[in-house]
């Protein structure tokens, strides 16, 4: 090959390089390892890890995912192919891409769905500056304190260069939803959106009806922010108050991607069709070939990055296809039936175990609102002691509240899904009890 | 045939479904779903069938040569993916990293050290999760940067014109204005008009190198020369990383900021689309703005610091820690590589791609920069041929997916008329270069013999050519039950919620 190109080493490839640039390659401080080292290496780390019973949600949640799921997806074929810019050598992602498009649209009861965005929080960042887009004169955004805190955070780094204001609305103390008294302290002349999570934070269930006329009252959009397995049972956002949700986001892992230590995941996005150019990320449509038979494609590229560079809608190049992929066959695999069974035996599991700790002194449940999956506990005993001696049992017992919402006194957010049975949940209650009895000097009477 | 097309009502796939629980549901009749939930009704060898049916209609780099310039679709190792389908590692919730996934920490921490020392830089962030968000991490850095100066009247970005599009979008959503700066007859940078561009109103300039025109910027020392003079700051777009892994350190070339495609030279897969993990890493002047979390070894304890303890980052960039999953698969290909084998990296792409740069001229192709070397990528140009045969880079590009390749990537760069950009990367075998050096010739000789043959391609694909313009006008974007048949308008109406 060398001889072909008439060089007589590989380094001379290399020799319109400044010298001073390759004179000093990095060290060679490691060899390569084999794939049978790399695997052991990998093993006896990954190996150490996990091990816990878990009862934590907080935007990550365990599920049982089908075998079929995940030997599908990763077949070389979905898992070694790019973003489908050849159509006609990649109608079996686009069909995913577009099946999977028709089932978030019905799952969220709006008209049109991109083909994904890297996270939830990263989608309600990209909802939030496309609503200011779609606005036009506003630009500011109401995001409540009952939205998950990294969601919340993400979305401040994701807007804060392009002169968007946040403003937080607090949370009703007992009921741990959205106060919608305070709604009306908000100017909403300037107000571009406002985010409305189903469920919330702490696993309550807000007003949604309410709040979603809420902002189309002040000519303001509604982006709904979801668990979509949870709408297998709740009411979809294109069905809140009298107009219906404009967007909705929300983070795809329920539907078939494991905990994985965070990711990756699959953010979402759906919204109305008269919002459609606005919103980011790829889009698959049905069309016809030459020969006058459907196939895919993907369309309204006017809107990225590749053609339109800085008015695009979005940076996004690269999303979760693979993700996606699996979304699709879980969603297919469980059907209508299967997540609503799921969602339900998840929220079943939720008030056994709150009928569990109910008859425990200590804990108490922090709020009266309705709720999913998820609830928020106070203890008397420091959240974070009871954690450890959990955990010293094999079990991770929820996420304290501790730094995001200090004024919850110990508050302890725990989950329940269909992954956890009637044995599971007695014996939690049973460990709080031990663990909160056994602190030190709770022997003596404090 | 679409899965919503399989469906019959009442069929299921029982196994996956849990048990009916009788216990009395807590939640207001009015907060539940009016309208039936729409999904297939199908049983799982239905799924199983059809989805495998699906991905059999997909090129991909585990079935075809996938020469996609700027894309680096090198073979992904299939170890990487039995890590991280490690059940261990698929229980791992991220809000238990610290206490129950200290094994994963140790990877990420290693992974985090070796990207810093193969890009020449102080220290590294895994948290973006993908190129254009590892971009949008790097330009909030440098507006960080001259923020926590008080130099507040730094506005512009500056972009090489030949810059992939994620570049001066990132710019816009980092609320910068962008200026675009032209690129030399040679496929260098126009250092001069750069020169003139440099101000005070500079934040920063964008940068790949070698650039997506497939060439090495030669004139890099002059241009961190003069961008530091003026104040700016220089951003790295790791993209094209690939070619000089482990023999050209960024960080040697005076970049301040820049981000890793972990999907591209990292060899994680693109998965149809993505997942991809765009880590950034700085210099020590702009590690303090370094997104959260990062990965920190203390006291023999892995933590993960948050803005509580990284009080300067630009924040957060997601719930959790990025794309874990695909982190992993990037450390084991980086274990595997080890510092020799990253340099063969470059080195094999560079000769892969040199090599079939000479035979493509060789065989008639016309070379977009004929005197330079190729990086681990070129551009041919068809110019010349559809002027000759009215036979363009798209119908060639067709072509090319009945001789059983995937295309090369299509008019992009912008600035060279009718381009195919080609990177055949170091994974592909002399053997395989050659078969495509024969398809191309054979394209050749049909555009000038049958020139339609071409211009109508592809002819042995799951479907002829697609009809792009119908499908930007009649949107048919999800399947709506009882309307089935194809390409007609069919939007859903929204909000007809029943009574209940």
């Amino acid at each position: 090959m060398l001889a072909a190109i008439g060089v007589d080493s590989i380094d001379a490839l290399f020799d319109e390089i400044p010298a001073e640039l390759t004179a000093a390659p990095a060290a060679d401080a490691n060899e390569g390892l084999s794939e049978a080292e790399v695997m052991r290496l990998v093993q006896a780390r990954i190996g150490q890890d996990g091990g816990f019973r878990s009862f934590v949600g907080a935007g990550a949640y365990e599920h049982h995912i089908p075998a079929a799921v995940w030997q599908i997806a990763t077949r070389g074929e979905f898992y070694s192919s790019y973003t489908p810019y050849q159509a006609e050598a990649s109608q079996g992602t686009l069909q995913v891409l577009y099946e999977y498009q028709s089932m978030m649209t019905a799952l969220t009861g709006l008209d049109v769905a991109n083909a994904s965005l890297y996270d939830g929080a990263s989608a309600l960042g990209e909802a939030a500056l496309m609503a200011v887009r779609a606005h036009k004169s506003a630009r500011k955004l109401v995001v409540p304190r009952t939205v998950n805190p990294a969601y919340r955070d993400t979305v401040r780094t994701i807007v804060r260069n392009q002169g968007i204001e946040l403003i937080e609305l607090d949370y009703d103390r007992r009921r741990g939803s959205i106060a919608t008294e305070s709604l009306a302290r908000v100017d909403a002349r300037e107000v571009a959106a406002l985010v409305v999570p189903q469920p919330n934070y702490f696993g309550v269930l807000e007003p949604v009806d309410a709040l979603t006329d809420w902002a189309h009252a002040h000519g303001a959009l509604a982006i709904a922010l979801v668990n979509p397995l949870a709408l297998a049972l709740l009411e979809p956002p294109g069905a809140w108050g009298a107009r219906g949700a404009d967007i909705a986001v929300g983070d795809g892992q329920p539907l078939g991607i494991p905990l994985g230590a965070g990711g990756p995941y699959c953010g979402f996005m759906t919204c109305r069709k008269d919002l459609l150019r606005q919103m980011p990320g790829r889009i698959v449509g049905r069309t016809l070939d030459a020969a006058g038979r459907p196939g895919f494609t993907l369309t309204l590229q006017a809107r990225e990055q590749h053609i339109r560079r800085s008015k695009a809608t979005s940076n996004i190049c690269t999303n979760q296809g693979l993700m996606v992929t699996a979304s699709t066959i879980h969603m297919a695999l469980l059907g209508a039936q299967g997540l609503r069974r799921v969602a339900e035996a998840c929220h079943a599991g939720l008030l056994m175990l709150l009928g569990s700790v109910s008859a425990l002194a200590g804990v108490r449940r922090a709020f009266e609102g309705p709720m999913f999956h998820e609830a928020v506990l106070t203890l008397s005993e420091p959240v974070d002691d009871v954690l450890r001696g959990l955990r010293a049992e094999g079990i991770l017992g929820g996420l304290s509240l501790r730094r995001a919402y200090p004024e919850i006194d110990n508050g302890l957010l725990v989950c329940v899904t269909e992954t956890k049975n009637e044995c599971d949940v007695i014996d939690f209650a049973g460990r709080i009890a031990r663990v909160m009895d056994e602190r030190p000097g709770r022997a003596f009477g404090a | 045939m679409l899965i919503h097309e399989l469906s019959r009502p009442g069929r299921t796939s029982r196994a996956q479904q849990p048990r009916t629980c009788d216990l009395p549901s807590a939640i207001p009749l009015s907060e539940l779903r009016g309208a039936p939930l729409e999904l297939p009704e199908v049983s799982e060898l239905d799924v199983v069938r059809h989805y495998t049916r699906l991905s059999q209609r997909n090129y991909s780099i585990d079935t075809e040569f996938y020469p996609l310039g700027s894309c680096t679709m090198k073979y992904n190792p299939r170890a990487c993916n039995a890590a991280a389908l490690l059940p261990q590692f698929l229980a791992l919730h991220p809000a238990a990293l610290e206490e129950a996934g200290q094994g994963f920490l140790a990877c990420m921490h290693e992974l985090q050290e070796m990207l810093a020392r193969w890009t020449g830089m102080a220290a590294v962030s895994l948290a973006p999760m993908a190129g254009a968000q590892g971009e949008f991490a790097g330009v909030a850095m440098i507006r960080a940067y001259h923020e926590a100066r008080g130099d507040h009247a730094r506005r512009e970005i500056l972009v090489p014109d030949a810059a992939h599009g994620t570049n001066p979008a990132t710019a816009t959503m980092c609320g910068y204005v962008l200026r675009e700066i032209r690129t030399g007859s040679d496929g260098d940078v126009d250092v001069g008009a750069l020169a003139q561009a440099l101000g005070p109103q500079t934040a920063g300039l964008m940068l790949t190198n070698p650039s997506t025109l497939g060439v090495f910027e030669r004139g890099i020392g002059e241009i961190a020369n003069i961008v530091h003079a003026a104040g700016g700051l220089l951003y790295y777009d790791g993209a094209n990383l690939n070619a000089i892994l482990g023999k050209v350190r960024p960080g040697a070339m005076g970049f301040d900021v820049l981000h890793l495609n972990l999907h591209k030279t990292f060899s994680t897969p693109h998965g149809g689309g993505g997942p991809g993990a765009g880590p950034v890493a700085a210099a020590e002047h702009m590690a303090p703005y370094l997104p959260v979390p990062l990965v920190a070894r203390v006291a023999d304890r892995y933590r993960l610091l948050d803005a509580s303890e990284r009080a300067q980052t630009i924040g957060r960039l997601s719930a959790h820690a990025g794309q874990s999953g695909v982190l992993l698969r990037a450390y084991v290909y980086a274990r595997m590589l080890g510092d020799p084998g990253a340099r063969r990296v470059a080195e094999f792409a560079t000769l892969n791609a040199n090599y079939l740069m000479h035979e493509l001229a060789e065989a008639g192709f016309d070379l977009a920069f004929p005197r330079r070397r190729a990086s681990h990528e070129f551009i041919v140009t068809l110019k010349r041929l559809k002027e000759r045969t009215a036979v363009s880079a798209m119908d060639f590009a067709k072509r090319l997916l009945d001789k059983g390749c995937y295309a090369p990537t299509t008019y992009f760069p912008l600035l060279v008329p009718e381009c195919l950009l080609i990177e055949p990367t170091e994974t592909e075998s002399k053997q395989t270069l050659d078969a495509f050096v024969g398809a191309m010739k054979e394209i050749l000789h049909e555009a000038e013999t049958d020139p339609q043959l071409v211009k109508s391609a592809p002819h042995t694909l799951p479907v002829r050519r697609l009809d792009e313009v119908r499908a930007a006008r009649e949107l048919d974007l999800a399947w709506t039950k009882g309307r089935s048949s194809p390409a007609t308008t069919q939007l859903r109406l929204a909000n007809s919620r029943p009574e209940n």
